[in-house]
């Protein structure tokens, strides 16, 4: 099957990547690809929400932004010695991998269940607005908090820790980056051709019969909305680490723009295809602004093409099989 | 607050909800009948402003721009329509929201090309510069008092149009049931087009307008282009009277958060935090009545479907 | 254009080994050889570009007065966008230091962006600032191979803060946007200002319209309005200012940021007799000056704003420095020594840094006024600080 085979070539030149590069004394890009997948992970968790459940969110550099936020103030504070917060519990920084990351997760996925909740009682038009805006308001109490930098941003103190071994240097993280990318690949494949992952993509399909099924579609669709918030978090808190450093522009709307472009070029509702369109977006995005200044005249257009004319995405290309265009 | 700072901040919100009118109109025109969603919308008023400003310069008349920028506007949402848009009436939202993203990174570095990184001049004309007693002892610029006036007349324009022309009869037909309006042997495509080019040269009437308040200056068109956005939400989607109400609900709201709020506050927090506290809540204010609106009433206040 | 064209070749190399790692197209490191190297990492799209184009032309002016020359070595101005992000700023500076091994890089206009690359360029290259001056690296976070040629993002307020003072007004309405740089602004302004503060009113970043913060200055009636507002923020609220009829009763001061070649012709008559500080200005009567700003003319069809003169600024210290040490920029120590010297003629004057590698320097103000053909540009009618220091140097351990 060629799907199982493109996704055993993909994993295998992820696995090789630094020993090949190392060799080749171009172990830098292994910092580049760090980034990519950290996108990647992001990319996949919005085709969760947008390729399988139909709902397109334009709002996932929130959640993307909050997760790095997470991260990078829990890393300051440690450095500090200071408390993120003194009330109701003293809850002092940290820099504990097993600790951060999932609290990124969790302050996501709390902030993705309380837009979602709000927002899943609306509609197509209405959703992508309703994301837009929340996302908005996200960004803008960002922009606003004085301790944390607000628009310049906050320089990270150093990397996470795991288990007491530290992220230092560019291969640990991008095995981490890699480990957290294919186990979330993993366990979504997984649910989606589970119970859960029927029963979301049935109520994309056709809502009304999932409904006369006795399929509780809200609180599915706000499960995978939460879930998908939650891992694009995640993906936050291991960009934070890559870069050493967070800013607002992370939530900005281009950022939940250029996610969603990262899924559509891959190949919505095929989990593979965003990790491929994150790649690829990246790579065309370096690669296009070393030719020009003036490349977003080339990369515009060529979206624009691919939107019109390559429905079903990279994936399709590479794969021979697409999900739903 | 004094009662006269209360009704400049009352026409400063009036005028801020007419601008915001005279883009969410058109926006919520090609929601209501085409089903599509234009984040290129913002590119029209900028591409409105860049001309307007530029056909002023040269020819030094203010009303040639703004007819310049009006016609400009329309005539680039025409050729979009036919090349573009067209394409997309199949397509789920999903698709048309990439590839209007993909047109307003060409629009901004188009632009940029055109006319250069740096922002550039338009101002109103010398008559309309000063500054008008509205009531005794409340001057109030002239200029602000023009658009208000332009985007009501822009508001009657569109009552007329959709209420007593065949158009918009068509129109009306079409946001409530399109298949109705095709079994009528009506061109579609035309009416399409039609819709189009009218959306278009409102924004870029609205992007020249604001040339004399605002930057002159690429990326113009995605600030407003959000709160317009915020503006069709609340109304709901479709109704060229929800956006009216709507665009005045989040202009007012705008202003009056930022004038009313610190002082307000000031009253209950110490001055330093009351200021910082009024600052953040001011820039969520119109998110904020976004969120309660459609936890109330998801489809807006005016839906379509009423 | 041909001295700063793109290593395009290479880096097109570099794009496509990130796309395909291990498909044996990733290109070997390029040892540095032909002509030196000068990194300039700046904002070219979006709506800061005007700022990062300017300092780029500025720039490259000098290199082509000089023959693609810097202190008599041939040199290739490497530039790239970053878009005003600091992910993007931070990319690129990996790019260029780890890969490309440039040694030696400037051109970043905003301080986020700074903040961003800072971690990634200095432990590996000497950056000379051509704009942004973030307090972070001018106090106790200052670097031997971080220098600013421009200003710390404080001063300019702060001269505006003593003239005023000077000028005996004694009630002032401060504005600006509620971000850290707005506040370190307003900071900076209180720091020498010695009257009262009538209000100080925090706006949103992407605030259009200001109708509701002149509705209040026309209400407290102060003596000077002062605003930091960058960009298009700051023309929007000039033109609204002068509509509101503001103008002919209460004098607006800013920061040169607001007021210069890049924003007043977008202004236009709006801003006329405003009053801003700059540590350069059009009008300084000296060789070099009027050098720069007419070859700056002949070139470009246009007026330099100081954005413009801090590239030009930069490039001639760059080149100071690389004459001073034959081109050898990989002695780093010696190199940081020899831009410290600042051995150059500056077209502001009188130049030299301070301790924490940032400028000690002149702070004109200047008024906005119509030259002899009619344009509106700033006429010099004051010097508010000579050879004033930053507030942060003595947080900062480097050696004087």
């Amino acid at each position: 099957m060629r799907e199982r085979a493109a996704v055993a070539v993909g994993l295998a030149l992820l696995v090789a990547a630094p020993f090949v590069l190392e060799a080749m004394d171009e172990a830098f890009l292994l910092s580049v690809l760090t980034r990519m997948l950290a996108y990647a992970l992001a990319a996949a968790a919005l085709d969760l929400v947008l390729g399988y459940g139909g709902m397109v969110s334009f709002g996932h550099g929130a959640f993307l932004g909050t997760g790095a936020y997470v991260a990078g103030v829990l890393l300051h504070h440690r450095a500090d010695g200071t408390a993120v917060i003194d009330w109701p519990v003293r809850i002092g920084g940290t820099a504990e991998a097993l600790v951060a990351w999932p609290a990124a997760a969790l302050v996501s996925g709390l902030l993705a269940a309380a837009i979602g909740a709000i927002s899943l009682r609306t509609r197509a038009v209405h959703f992508i607005m309703i994301t837009l805006a929340f996302a908005q308001m996200v960004f803008f109490l960002v922009l606003a908090l004085p301790q944390y930098g607000g628009t310049d941003g906050l320089m990270v103190p150093g990397r996470n820790v795991l288990v007491g071994a530290s992220l230092a240097g560019d291969a640990p993280l991008y095995w981490a980056a890699l480990a957290l990318l294919v186990a979330f690949l993993a366990f979504a494949r997984s649910a989606m051709a589970a119970r859960f992952g029927l029963a979301l993509k049935g109520a994309r399909m056709n809502e009304r019969r999932a409904l006369a099924l006795g399929v509780p579609v809200y609180r599915i669709r706000l499960a995978a909305f939460t879930l998908s918030g939650a891992v694009a978090g995640l993906a936050g808190a291991v960009l934070a680490n890559q870069s050493s450093f967070v800013s607002p522009d992370l939530l900005s709307w281009q950022r939940s723009g250029e996610l969603m472009v990262m899924v559509i070029l891959g190949g919505q509702g095929t989990l593979f295809g965003p990790v491929l369109g994150a790649i690829a977006l990246l790579a065309a995005e370096e690669e296009l602004a070393a030719l020009t200044e003036h490349w977003m005249l080339i990369l515009g257009p060529a979206l624009l093409v691919v939107v019109l004319f390559f429905r079903g995405g990279l994936w399709r290309v590479v794969a021979g099989k697409g999900g739903h265009a | 607050m004094t009662a006269t700072l209360f009704v400049e901040q009352t026409l400063n919100g009036l005028q801020f909800g007419v601008m915001l009118f005279l883009m969410a109109a058109g926006l919520t025109l090609i929601f209501g009948i085409m089903d599509v969603i234009n984040l290129a919308h913002g590119s029209l008023y900028m591409a409105g402003a860049f001309v307007g400003a530029t056909i002023t310069a040269r020819t030094g008349s203010f009303t040639l721009g703004v007819l310049a920028g009006a016609a400009a506007g329309a005539l680039i949402a025409l050729i979009l329509e036919l090349t573009i848009i067209r394409r997309l009436y199949a397509r789920d939202h999903l698709d048309q929201v990439l590839a209007t993203y993909a047109l307003i990174l060409t629009f901004n570095e188009g632009v940029k090309v055109l006319w250069g990184p740096a922002p550039i001049f338009l101002s109103a004309p010398a008559a309309l510069a000063g500054t008008i007693e509205v009531l005794p002892g409340i001057p109030y610029p002239t200029y602000r008092l023009v658009v208000i006036a332009a985007g009501i007349g822009a508001a009657l324009f569109l009552g007329w149009l959709i209420g007593r022309t065949r158009a918009g009869m068509l129109i009306r037909a079409g946001t409530t049931n399109r298949e109705t309006v095709q079994a009528l042997g009506v061109d579609v495509g035309l009416l399409f087009a039609l819709v189009f080019a009218v959306g278009g040269a409102l924004a870029g009437l609205a992007g020249v307008m604001a040339g004399p308040i605002l930057a002159v200056q690429v990326g113009m068109g995605e600030q407003i282009l959000i709160l317009a956005f915020v503006v069709v939400v609340v109304g709901g989607l479709g109704s060229v009277r929800g956006a009216m109400a709507g665009a005045l609900l989040v202009g007012l709201t705008d202003t009056w958060a930022r004038a009313l709020l610190p002082t307000l506050l000031r009253g209950l927090l110490p001055p330093a935090s009351a200021d910082q506290v009024a600052a953040n809540l001011g820039s969520v204010a119109v998110y904020l009545l976004m969120a309660v609106v459609l936890a109330v009433r998801p489809q807006g206040l005016f839906p379509r479907h009423a | 254009m041909t001295i700063a064209r793109m290593t395009t070749s290479r880096r097109r190399l570099l794009g496509t080994a990130a796309a395909l790692p291990v498909l044996g197209l990733a290109a070997p490191a390029i040892a540095q050889s032909g002509p030196l190297k000068v990194g300039m990492i700046t904002t070219l799209s979006g709506p800061g570009a005007a700022l990062g184009n300017d300092i780029r032309d500025g720039f490259n002016l000098v290199v082509k007065n000089a023959g693609g020359r810097l202190g008599g070595v041939p040199v290739e101005v490497v530039v790239a966008d970053d878009a005003l992000r600091p992910e993007n700023g931070r990319a690129i500076a990996e790019r260029m230091v780890r890969r490309e091994r440039i040694q030696v890089l400037t051109g970043i206009v905003f301080s986020n962006v700074m903040l961003a690359a800072a971690p990634v360029i200095l432990p590996a290259a000497t950056y000379i600032s051509a704009n942004a001056g973030p307090s972070q690296l001018a106090g106790e976070g200052c670097n031997a191979n971080y220098f600013n040629a421009a200003w710390q993002n404080d001063n300019l307020h702060e001269a505006v803060g003593q003239y005023v003072t000077q000028k005996g007004l004694r009630r002032a309405f401060l504005i600006a946007p509620n971000y850290p740089a707005g506040r370190d602004a307003l900071t900076g302004f209180k720091r020498f200002f010695k009257g009262e503060v009538v209000s100080e009113t925090y706006t949103r970043l992407d605030q259009l319209d200001y109708a509701a913060e002149l509705a209040a200055v026309r209400a407290a009636a102060p003596d000077a309005v002062y605003i930091f507002l960058p960009g298009g923020l700051g023309i929007n609220f000039i033109k609204q200012y002068a509509a509101a009829g503001l103008r002919a009763r209460t004098p607006l001061f800013g920061p040169g940021f607001s007021f210069d070649q890049d924003v007043l012709p977008a202004v236009g008559d709006d801003a006329l007799g405003c009053f801003n500080s700059s540590q350069w200005a059009l009008d300084l009567p000296l060789p070099a000056n009027r050098q720069f700003v007419d070859t700056f003319e002949a070139e470009y069809k246009r007026l330099p704003s100081l954005y413009a003169s801090q590239g030009y600024d930069v490039a001639l210290l760059i080149g100071s420095a690389i004459a001073a040490t034959r081109g050898r920029v990989g002695d780093r120590a010696a190199f940081a020594a020899a831009v410290k010297k600042a051995d150059f003629q500056s077209v502001r004057g009188s130049f030299k840094f301070g301790n924490n590698n940032h400028p000690i320097q002149n702070i004109y103000m200047r008024e906005v006024v119509k030259d002899a053909q009619g344009r509106v540009v700033n006429r010099t009618i004051a010097t508010a600080f000579e050879a004033h220091q930053d507030a942060y140097a003595a947080q900062c351990k480097l050696p004087a």
